[in-house]
């Protein structure tokens, strides 16, 4: 087995060695656009009370599944926790669906059904948003026993907050991953805050990457602000586990900029913290590279902002022209068995 | 008397039972610091310190079972659950630990705990998020269950379930936090295991507890413009069951209807029904009806909610069932 090696984050993970072009940078940047802007307007929307219940925004996030996506291909595997409207669209599924479900509309990726906290997309190797906190750790390993069972090259990019960490089943799914060399790359997105509970407030562990070592798992703490250093990453765990050589953890450092739900105020946290962070700002930094490079004129990038901006208004446009799941929608989707004798009385 | 929020009233249960027994201690996520994910703990990192309100990482199962090895040495933990949903990581220590503890070690090992926090549909969360798990905790032995309805009750209750020298599961709701109630100006307690009986009547003997209890107040007032009186027996204590009043309750109106959020089956409405077949036979004069949740997972979608969960014109039509008048 290759020897674990820790690194530890900035000197080590902010320099790349791959050499990234034009399109990949435009890739990036038109996918973390979409992302934001999507995002804000379901911010928006959540205030005018069109879309309900709890409602995560991965706003400052975005790198993380903008370098994913360049590393993996389209038939791997994703799956991650509630904060989850960025992943399926790394993933390629259309933002219509995605508003409409969080209209709770019958044409949403999950029939209505699931609203922001359970995005699906079965099609696009999406295994979904879960709403328990670290519920979704052995699920990522179990669909990556499932590939190297059938024998195919498949990986699963497991996806879970800093909080998630400290469940239980983190560590016992860590083991049997290690145990089967399970082709799973744990992807910690550590904005630093679990609610309104900080990182340090949690352990005496406070470099999370450190959790794998104990398993023996390659660890790795990255910068999560950049999409260069982010991709360079999981392209690394991605090689390994496609090799069958087993699973790694990435603990990608994050910020989420704006609450942890749409009803936090965040008050746990200074507006200095969250400003420094926007200096960081992912979607920034791409563009500067962008417009340093010369891989795109002003006017080229101005169409791309009214292009995304139209696919966003057309989103909402279709979520609301949609209809609400029909009341005989209930009974369906609960057993594949088709004649079920629900208890009705 | 004096008006006060539901949390309110959870809050000063904990604060006037912390500040006399000192083997009191509250932990859970977001309890300190944050003043609670609902606020019920609002001011009482201030008051106690860290040394007794306590946050934990989110590890339900770790923090459950540490509560419950702390019972087991001398102390008295009430542990929050954000939700009740998530107690289901957590299970193995209330109902294999906790529960069980006395029985298993011939009496030497007791366990004075209380497992709180919201349960049932909060609003369109979607499945794991709205699961009421009234009737999952009231099957175990071993267990107390209490689900108060009003800020009065609350506090009572919660002061006799942190007195309470047995594991005692205490239910709450997100819906019902802000609500507000009367509450005695002094000291009081309320007993677990007895009922309440909130509406007299005399057609028809409506059972339910929690806050679903509301659509039953809500049916009565319609059907009372009907000429139907309805009598409202609220449990407030689904383990013990309070069954000599829900008797008493029937032999006077002949006919039964229960409300509850759970799923039908092995519910506690289906467990009242039994034992009012059994003991009240001769009295009913008609079978007796439920109100439940649908027998499917919660939705996100409001229609689908709609069509799912209790509300006040089905508990007006299981009453027109049982009194066999036209819907
Ligand atoms: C088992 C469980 N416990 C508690 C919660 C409530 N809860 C939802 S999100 C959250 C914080 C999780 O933080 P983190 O894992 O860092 O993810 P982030 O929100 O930062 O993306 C908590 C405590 C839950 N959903 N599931
Ligand atoms: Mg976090």
């Amino acid at each position: 087995m290759e020897k674990t090696v820790a690194k530890k984050t900035k000197e080590a993970t902010t320099k790349t060695t791959t050499a990234f072009g034009k399109d990949t940078y435009m890739y990036w940047y038109e996918l973390m656009l979409l992302m934001r802007k999507f995002e804000e307007k379901t911010g928006q929307l959540y205030v005018q009370q069109k879309i309900r219940g709890f409602c995560h925004l991965y706003i400052g996030q975005e790198a993380l599944v903008a370098g994913a996506e360049t590393a993996t291909r389209k038939d791997d595997r994703v799956i991650t926790a509630y904060r989850d409207h960025a992943h399926p669209i790394g993933r390629g599924l259309g933002i219509n669906s995605i508003m409409a479900e969080l209209y709770a509309k019958s044409t949403g990726c999950s029939k209505g059904k699931g609203g922001s906290m359970h995005m699906f997309s079965k099609e696009f190797n999406f295994f979904g948003g879960h709403g328990i906190v670290g519920g979704q750790i052995p699920l990522g390993a179990g669909i990556a026993f499932a590939d190297k069972y059938n024998g195919n090259d498949r990986v699963t990019l497991c996806y879970m907050g800093d909080g998630a960490v400290r469940q239980g089943a983190l560590h016992e799914a860590f083991n049997m991953a290690m145990l089967w060399k399970l082709p799973v790359i744990f992807i910690i997105e550590n904005n630093n805050y679990a609610m309104g509970t900080s990182v340090e407030r949690t352990s005496n562990v406070h470099d999370l990457y450190k959790i794998g070592l104990g398993y023996e798992m390659p660890s790795y703490q990255v910068d999560g602000m950049n999409c260069e250093t982010v991709h360079e990453a999981v392209s690394v765990a991605v090689a390994r586990a496609r090799k069958g050589d087993g699973p790694s953890l990435l603990e990608m450092k994050t910020y989420r900029y704006k609450g942890h739900s749409m009803s936090d105020a965040a008050t746990y946290r200074t507006k200095a913290e969250v400003e420094e962070f926007k200096h960081k700002d992912p979607i920034e930094s791409v563009l500067a590279t962008i417009k340093k490079n010369k891989y795109a004129t002003d006017k080229e990038l101005e169409a791309i902002e009214e292009k995304i901006k139209a696919q966003v208004e057309e989103s909402v446009k279709f979520a609301e022209e949609s209809p609400y799941p029909d009341p005989s929608e209930l009974y369906k989707d609960v057993y594949v068995q088709e004649d079920y004798p629900y208890i009705k009385d | 008397m004096k008006t006060v929020q539901f949390r309110e009233a959870l809050r000063e249960a904990l604060n006037e039972e912390m500040r006399r027994d000192e083997s009191i201690f509250l932990m859970g996520e977001e309890v300190a610091e944050y003043n609670g994910a609902y606020k019920v703990s609002q001011g009482m990192l201030a008051e106690f310190g860290p040394k007794r309100v306590i946050d934990t990482p989110i590890a339900e199962l770790g923090f459950a079972g540490i509560a419950v090895g702390a019972a087991m040495n001398g102390l008295r933990p009430v542990v929050e659950f954000m939700t009740f949903n998530f107690s289901l990581v957590a299970i193995d220590q209330v109902i294999n630990s906790a529960a069980k503890m006395m029985s298993m070690s011939g009496g030497q090992f007791t366990v004075p705990i209380v497992f709180r926090g919201p349960t049932g549909s909060a609003g369109m969360l979607s499945s794991q998020h709205s699961q009421a798990f009234e009737n999952w905790y009231a099957n175990c032995p071993g267990l107390k269950v209490v689900v108060p309805s009003n800020p009065c009750d609350a506090k009572g209750l919660l002061k006799s379930a942190i007195r309470d020298n047995d594991p005692v599961i205490f239910m709450e709701s997100e819906q019902m936090y802000g609500e507000k109630g009367e509450i005695p100006e002094g000291e009081y307690l309320i007993p677990i295991g007895v009922a309440d009986i909130k509406r007299a009547g005399t057609d028809v003997t409506i059972v339910s507890f929690g806050k679903i209890i509301k659509t039953a107040f809500a049916a009565a007032e319609e059907l009372q413009k009907e000429g139907i009186s309805c009598e409202i027996i609220d449990l407030r204590t689904v383990r013990p069951i309070d069954y000599k009043c829900i008797i008493e309750s029937v032999k006077k109106t002949n006919r039964l209807v229960v409300v509850e959020e759970a799923w039908p089956l092995a519910s506690i409405s289906s467990e009242i029904a039994f034992n009012v077949q059994k003991n009240a036979f001769d009295y009913l004069d008609a079978p007796v009806t439920r109100v439940t949740c649908a027998d499917v997972p919660l939705p996100y979608a409001p229609t689908l909610i709609e069509a799912s969960l209790p509300n006040a014109a089905r508990v007006i039509n299981a009453v027109k069932e049982v009194m066999y008048v036209s819907k």
